[in-house]
């Protein structure tokens, strides 16, 4: 019998819900109220809207076009540390933007080791500035992600098709055209349109390696408007613009992007008895090698430079480091008082509602949330002296979709198989919580806080907006240390920045394992 | 007395009505084909499953909707009756206090309804490292501590095997002897109905008749039971 028994208390979730609203919508009227639609939009802001959506195109195709060939090679090859890569495929969610960015920097930048390469063999230099370096960020970050979903999409194949093909002695070839180009046409879109989403409200990249009238996103114009020319009017006008252009996609997108599965399970290789030939297995060999070096190449250039770096890092640094690790703290405390009454509710209710939750939360622009609550402050206080709190503040929204998605299935079963026997207990409340919900969660909180934990360390955006001289986080510290040409010191600050964004991670995701129910 | 008055139960296309007065003190055992509505019978005992019409009455006060921690009733489900990440202790001492404030006496009870079970030396573990037969145990003595005056059961002790089954019924009827409460339990077994059963209530064709003596009824089934029973 299916009895439906809700021992959890809706109140509290229906009223987070609501605050959450009431933080965005606020925002946006904020917003509203002071764009300035009368002078219209200039040229440059025309061209940061192609700017835009083009990069964030070619973000998408490059990423899911090199993901293909690399979720297949790990598809079908079994090999020494294959486990080990597709967990690293899941690292760059939570890596700091600045740090990645950074480490690009060391590999393809101007005196990077790609450039030294080609200066010795006599070739011209090339350039990361500019939208070649923009695209080449996004696709760092969201390869992995592409590889990871199309994997999936994979593993959904069962192994007896591909038994079958083995069977019918199939070229490979026909395996691609009977068994994987069906799959990929039933994926792709859908992780085309997610990365595309994703680029669409793009911030740190941008400001890093973009800029200028020709390499300049909406995100990055509001922050132009916002710090160079202090024009609310226009940070307004172009938020809006940014939240109809991001907001829009993510509906269109709605129906095709596929479920994020923060889980694992992955490092599950299918037993294959196809593609056994040597020219295949050199091929995937040399993809394989060729996205691990991609990723993990600017990664050891962060470790290696950042390792002299540390000691020559100003005292700023560390203040910077205590700045984030207060904003990564609050957030998570933050996220907790939100998202945990907020899973209780959508998990006592049937299923539904939470992927377009998990959508609105991708497609919403933090400097849009920023510049709103920025015009709110103003006139009542100094927005700098808010600057942690607004930051820690606007993290936790950003988390609380991948949050929710992360708990509320398991909250939902716990509430299914255990929801009788407190009724019948008369568990209410905060001992229902205590004794019952929070341990059963625990892996799960564990994870979810570290990832917010990570994500707010290591964010590069509303803070941009509120802080002053006086107060940073350690991104922008960081960034402030590679715009005054600081290198070494950037460097020991990304190292520094890199260990605290992964310790916060590791750090909750074990303590959530070591209380993990039996 | 627990009286169900002109009871309604509708769920989708389903309905089942039941008029009947149990008696505390004694044992019945609800029979019936599968799908008939046993459990739902038992779920809306306990105020899981809303009644659409008819009261639901205690000792002349009005049950109907009460929520079912205040009802004065326990039930044990057929699984998830522990809580596998809490010891044996403290799924026990959750039956005297939901919020686990135990003063020295509950704890003095918890321990005392461990020994009667037989489970003294098996109080810090988790119900994983128990057998299904302890797993039993432990739920009992958590019924136990409850001292509610109506004990549901809802084939709990399905999983187990013949004799551990019978073994467990007889522990239950041990039990609510000595509390003297009533006992209302589901089965599918004529064989745990001659056991221990007083009366019989037989749930078919959308009724929940009123009971009627075990024995008798076992010996001269009418010719719907008599379908059923085979």
């Amino acid at each position: 019998m299916a009895w439906r028994s809700v021992p959890v208390s809706t109140k509290s979730g229906v009223s987070m819900a609501a605050l959450v609203v009431v933080l965005i919508l606020g925002a946006l009227i904020a917003v509203l109220s002071r764009a300035e639609a009368g002078t219209g939009f200039a040229p440059s802001d025309w061209a940061a809207m192609r700017f835009t959506v083009w990069q964030a195109f070619l973000s998408a195709l490059f990423s899911v076009l090199l993901a293909v060939p690399v979720a297949r090679a790990l598809a079908r090859r079994r090999f020494l540390g294959r486990g080990v890569l597709v967990t690293l495929l899941g690292a760059p969610f939570i890596l700091p933007v600045i740090v990645a960015v950074l480490g690009l920097l060391a590999v393809f930048g101007r005196s990077g080791w790609l450039n030294l390469l080609l200066e010795g063999l006599g070739l011209p230099a090339v350039s990361i500035y500019g939208i070649q370096g923009v695209v080449l960020a996004h696709v760092f970050f969201n390869l992995p992600l592409a590889t990871r979903l199309l994997l999936q999409g994979w593993q959904t194949v069962p192994a007896e098709r591909f038994r079958l093909a083995a069977q019918l002695r199939l070229t490979p070839w026909a395996v691609f055209r009977t068994l994987e180009l069906p799959l990929l046409r039933k994926v792709v879109p859908g992780v085309a349109a997610l990365i595309f989403v994703i680029c669409l409200t793009s911030f740190a990249v941008a400001l890093t390696l973009g800029g200028g009238p020709r390499a300049t996103t909406l995100e990055l114009a509001i922050y132009q408007a916002f710090r160079f020319d202090f024009d609310l009017g226009r940070a307004a006008l172009l938020s809006v613009v940014q939240l109809v252009m991001a907001g829009g996609a993510a509906l269109l997108a709605l129906w095709i992007i596929p479920a994020i599965s923060m889980g694992s399970g992955q490092d599950r290789p299918l037993l294959r008895w196809d593609a056994r030939g040597g020219w295949q297995r050199l091929w995937d060999g040399c993809v394989i090698a060729l996205a691990a070096g991609f990723l993990l190449v600017p990664l050891c250039a962060v470790v290696l430079r950042g390792v002299t770096g540390i000691v020559v890092m100003p005292g700023s640094v560390w203040q910077a480091a205590g700045a984030s690790f207060y904003v990564s703290v609050l957030s998570v405390l933050v996220l907790g008082a939100i998202a945990l009454p907020m899973a209780g509710w959508i998990a006592s209710r049937r299923a539904g509602g939470v992927e377009a939750v998990g959508l609105l939360g991708l497609s919403a622009s933090p400097l849009m949330i920023g510049t709103g609550w920025f015009i709110v402050i103003n006139p009542l206080m100094n927005p700098a002296a808010l600057a942690l709190p607004v930051t820690a503040l606007v993290n936790a929204l950003m988390a609380l979709p991948f949050v929710l998605r992360i708990i509320v299935p398991r909250l939902r079963d716990t509430l299914q198989d255990f929801g009788r026997v407190t009724e019948t207990l008369g568990m209410r409340g905060w001992p229902l919580w205590r004794w019952v919900i929070l341990p059963r969660l625990a892996p799960q909180l564990g994870f979810a806080a570290g990832l917010t934990g990570a994500l707010s360390m290591g964010d590069l955006g509303v803070i941009t907006l509120f802080a002053d001289m006086d107060r940073a986080t350690l991104p922008l510290q960081m960034y402030r240390l590679m715009g005054a040409y600081q290198m070494q010191a950037a460097s020991g600050a990304a190292l520094l920045l890199l260990v605290m964004a992964l310790g916060a991670f590791w750090a909750c995701d074990a303590v959530g394992k070591h209380y993990a129910a039996a | 007395m627990l009286r169900l008055e002109g009871i309604e139960i509708a769920l989708g296309d389903f309905r089942l009505r039941a008029e009947m007065e149990l008696a505390q003190g004694q044992s019945y055992a609800v029979i019936g084909p599968s799908g008939a509505g046993k459990s739902t019978l038992l779920g809306a005992l306990c105020g899981f499953v809303p009644l659409r019409a008819g009261r639901v009455v205690w000792q002349s006060q009005d049950i109907t909707t009460a929520p079912p921690g205040e009802r004065p009733m326990t039930m044990l489900f057929q699984d998830n009756n522990l809580f596998p990440h809490l010891s044996v202790t403290q799924n026990v001492g959750l039956g005297i206090r939901p919020d686990m404030r135990l003063s020295v006496e509950d704890k003095d009870r918890v321990a005392a309804a461990l020994a009667r079970v037989g489970l003294a030396d098996q109080a810090g573990k988790k119900p994983g490292a128990l057998s299904g037969g302890q797993q039993s145990r432990v739920a009992l003595a958590r019924v136990l501590v409850q001292a509610r005056p109506w004990v549901l059961l809802d084939e709990p002790f399905a999983a187990l095997g013949p004799a551990l089954r019978l073994e467990m019924l007889d522990l239950v009827a041990g039990l609510v002897a000595e509390t003297g409460a009533g006992l209302i339990m589901v089965t599918h077994t004529p064989e745990d109905v001659r056991r221990i059963a007083d009366q019989v209530i037989f749930v078919d064709d959308g009724v929940a008749r009123a009971p009627e003596p075990a024995a008798e009824l076992m010996d001269n089934p009418p010719p719907e039971l008599k379908a059923y029973l085979g």
